[in-house]
């Protein structure tokens, strides 16, 4: 590399340094912090015990069959509030490409229940479904306590979820529709191809990297739920998350060692799943990616 | 650059005025107490907390910050300032069953030998073991609470004296008669087991409070009535998420013939439903066999010492002058509070504001403590996660599924 080259690389670096420092101020210590905590005995209740204890914490919470019921009721909300509102943000971005009259209306309308704050979210959803205060049993003519059964309680939460963020992947997949060559679309018409042969063939391949980044960042928010949990039942019926569990041995009952082990597994959990959609799905895109530059 | 400068200059005063926010007005006068409690809706605390600063002529000033009602989220939000060593907490209202994990943890004073004869003067003895750890005081009883079996004189002639009879008899009334009790995974689950292991004979740990005991009779007994309750059609079908406020709310709605619940339903019934108040009768909470007598939990506010406060010393004299006998009269008049004092129980003043006084004494008297120990939440959390849902009880196999993780949590181990 010449001189000059060189000069400027260092000068990005210099000038990307203070950023750096900052992320690992905020980020990296937190997390070396976490992984340290979670080695050790350490309950703030009894601040004399402190000791280190290796992998015991791992060991106490992947042999709790809580921990194992949280995951598969976290992954049950995950997968359950994800697909429905991948299909659901679809729908919503393709009328929002297509409409003509009312455009910046439309978008701004549907943008409404992501702007509201997730705790109010989740307070209007206990509310409406609460069977002396809500309306949705009158509506039905039911008489269901909803959160007080493990089902009902899941269908609640799933729900306050999907309202709540659709909008969010909608957002993610118009930009992806804009991406879709007009040209492209009547060319393939001129062809003959049906509109779900268009859609199967054209639109959806050439949206794949916007549909990968919407569900990798919905699934891993959703991995992680914990307000709409929190305010609905407390994690009650059976119904708690992995973060509820980290929130309970960390808030509750102060017990920083074992809650750090809790809070750095589902930090893995995270991880895992940005590797598998980034396997599964972003290597074609990363491929392509390539190949047309 | 003229657009970065203007951007500058709007910049420094507002964190000039960000930092000046941060810092406390500079002290003038007398030194200011905080007293950590919950918020009390009539406002009595906030005249007790007056009276005492105007009778200290001028040496503190007390002021209030205000905890939640719920007492999961009060215990969450003060030990974390606690266990941070939080110096602006001097005075605590603390919740009966948090005195062994703020003692032990040393987030507490120990009340001087010099100053506690005058906070447990004539107090009863179950609010005073219930601010009592390791032969110390930690905590002066304030109020005090514990329930009592309410129903509806219209459609109950005369109150059962066992639970058995009760969900009979409930059951007989028909739609008429549900049992509003508290159902929902959280403390007052707990608060419920307890009282029925205990009528039946039983505790959840030993006298040392190191050791686990629920003993298999008793505590199968619990869990056959708590089964038996939530299988009956006279419980309200809710009850898997009842707490003690639902509870009140559904009998003042009118449709049920009894409530476990705490005195303040009183007031409240007065208050919201004349009509039902006026049909409101008391009783002493069900024992679980005929000839035995219920052995209830033990309710109320004790005032503790922050350890880390920046006037100790001030602060024991603001909370003596908080659990007198003046103040108590003003927590019950005003907030529907009962007293520690046991003469009050005998004031014709006291007695018009709580007519039920007789059988709440009688059922202090014989009042349960909460297993004193540092770990309670943790205990709580395993009782009330291992017995909920109550219809799914089953007392064969709970038994042993309980102690066990009673057993871990008492140990603190595990997730719970």
């Amino acid at each position: 590399m010449s001189r000059p080259a060189l000069d400027e690389r260092r000068l990005g670096w210099l000038l990307c340094a203070p950023a750096v420092l900052a992320m690992l101020l905020v980020t990296a210590y937190p997390i070396l912090y976490a992984i340290w905590l979670s080695l050790h005995r350490y309950d703030l209740r009894f601040p004399d015990q402190q000791a280190f204890v290796g992998l015991a914490n791992y060991a106490t919470v992947l042999t709790a069959e809580v921990w194992w019921r949280a995951l598969f009721n976290t992954l049950l909300i995950t997968a359950g509030s994800v697909a429905v509102e991948l299909l659901l943000g679809f729908a919503l971005a393709m009328v929002m490409h297509r409409a003509i009259f009312g455009r910046v209306a439309l978008r701004t309308a549907s943008l409404v229940p992501y702007a509201i704050i997730t705790v109010v979210a989740a307070l209007g959803w206990r509310f409406a479904f609460d069977p002396t205060t809500g309306f949705v049993n009158a509506l039905l003519g039911l008489d269901q306590a909803w959160l007080a059964e493990r089902w009902s309680a899941f269908f609640v939460i799933i729900a306050t979820e999907i309202w709540k963020t659709t909008p969010f992947v909608a957002l993610l997949l118009l930009a992806g529709l804009t991406l879709v060559p007009g040209d492209l679309i009547r060319a393939a018409r001129v062809d003959g191809a049906t509109a779900w042969q268009r859609l199967l063939h054209i639109t959806l391949p050439l949206m794949k990297p916007a549909i990968l980044v919407a569900l990798l960042f919905r699934t891993l928010d959703a991995f992680r739920i914990f307000d709409t949990v929190y305010v609905q039942t407390r994690g009650a019926q059976d119904t708690e998350s992995v973060s509820i569990l980290a929130y309970q041995a960390l808030i509750a009952r102060l017990n920083l060692g074992l809650g750090s082990a809790v809070s750095v597994l589902i930090f893995v959990g995270t991880i895992v799943i940005a590797l598998i959609y980034v396997r599964l799905l972003g290597v074609g895109v990363l491929r392509r990616a390539g190949r047309q530059e | 650059m003229p657009v970065q400068s203007t951007r500058i200059s709007w910049l420094i005063p507002a964190l000039t005025l960000l930092l000046h926010g941060c810092e406390r007005a500079a002290p003038e006068g007398p030194p200011t107490l905080r007293w950590y409690v919950f918020k009390e809706q009539s406002g009595a605390f906030e005249e007790a907390a007056r009276r005492c600063a105007e009778t200290s002529r001028g040496r503190y000033r007390l002021d209030l910050a205000d905890l939640p009602t719920d007492a999961d989220l009060q215990r969450e939000l003060l030990v974390r300032r606690l266990a941070a060593g939080d110096t602006d907490i001097d005075l605590i209202g603390m919740d009966v069953i948090w005195t062994a994990e703020f003692a032990e943890a040393g987030w507490l004073l120990p009340w001087p030998e010099e100053a506690a004869p005058s906070v447990l003067r004539g107090r009863i003895a179950g609010p005073v073991a219930s601010g009592s750890y390791a032969g110390g005081l930690w905590a002066a009883p304030f109020t005090t609470n514990t329930q009592l079996l309410w129903y509806r004189t219209d459609r109950v002639p005369t109150p059962p004296q066992t639970w058995g009879a009760m969900i009979e008899l409930a059951e007989s009334i028909g739609p008429d008669g549900r049992i509003q009790a508290q159902g929902e995974r959280y403390e007052g689950l707990t608060v419920f087991f307890v009282s029925l292991l205990a009528s039946a004979g039983g505790s959840v740990l030993d006298a040392s409070g190191k050791q686990v005991s629920l003993e298999t009779a008793p505590t199968r007994k619990a869990l056959e009535i708590m089964k038996r309750l939530a299988s009956s059609p006279a419980s309200d079908p809710a009850l898997a998420s009842s707490r003690e406020d639902q509870c009140r709310l559904a009998f003042e709605g009118g449709g049920s013939a009894f409530m476990l619940n705490y005195t303040y339903v009183w007031p409240s019934a007065q208050a919201n439903a004349p009509e039902v108040a006026e049909q409101m009768g008391w009783a002493r909470w069900p024992a679980v066999e005929p000839g035995m007598q219920s052995h209830v939990t033990i309710g109320g506010i004790n005032i503790g010492i922050g350890a880390k406060g920046r006037h100790p010393a001030l602060a024991f004299e603001a909370a003596t002058c908080l659990v007198s006998e003046g103040n108590q009269r003003l927590a019950a008049r005003m907030g529907g509070l009962p007293p520690t004092i046991a003469a009050l129980y005998d004031d014709p003043q006291i007695r018009a504001i709580f007519p039920f006084a007789e059988v709440l004494r009688q059922t202090l008297a014989d009042a349960v403590q909460r297993p004193p120990t540092p770990v309670y939440s943790d205990i709580s959390l395993a009782i009330s996660r291992t017995l909920h849902p109550l219809r799914e009880i089953d007392p064969e196999r709970d038994v042993d599924r309980l102690r066990a993780a009673v057993e871990r949590a008492l140990h603190s181990e595990g997730l719970l």
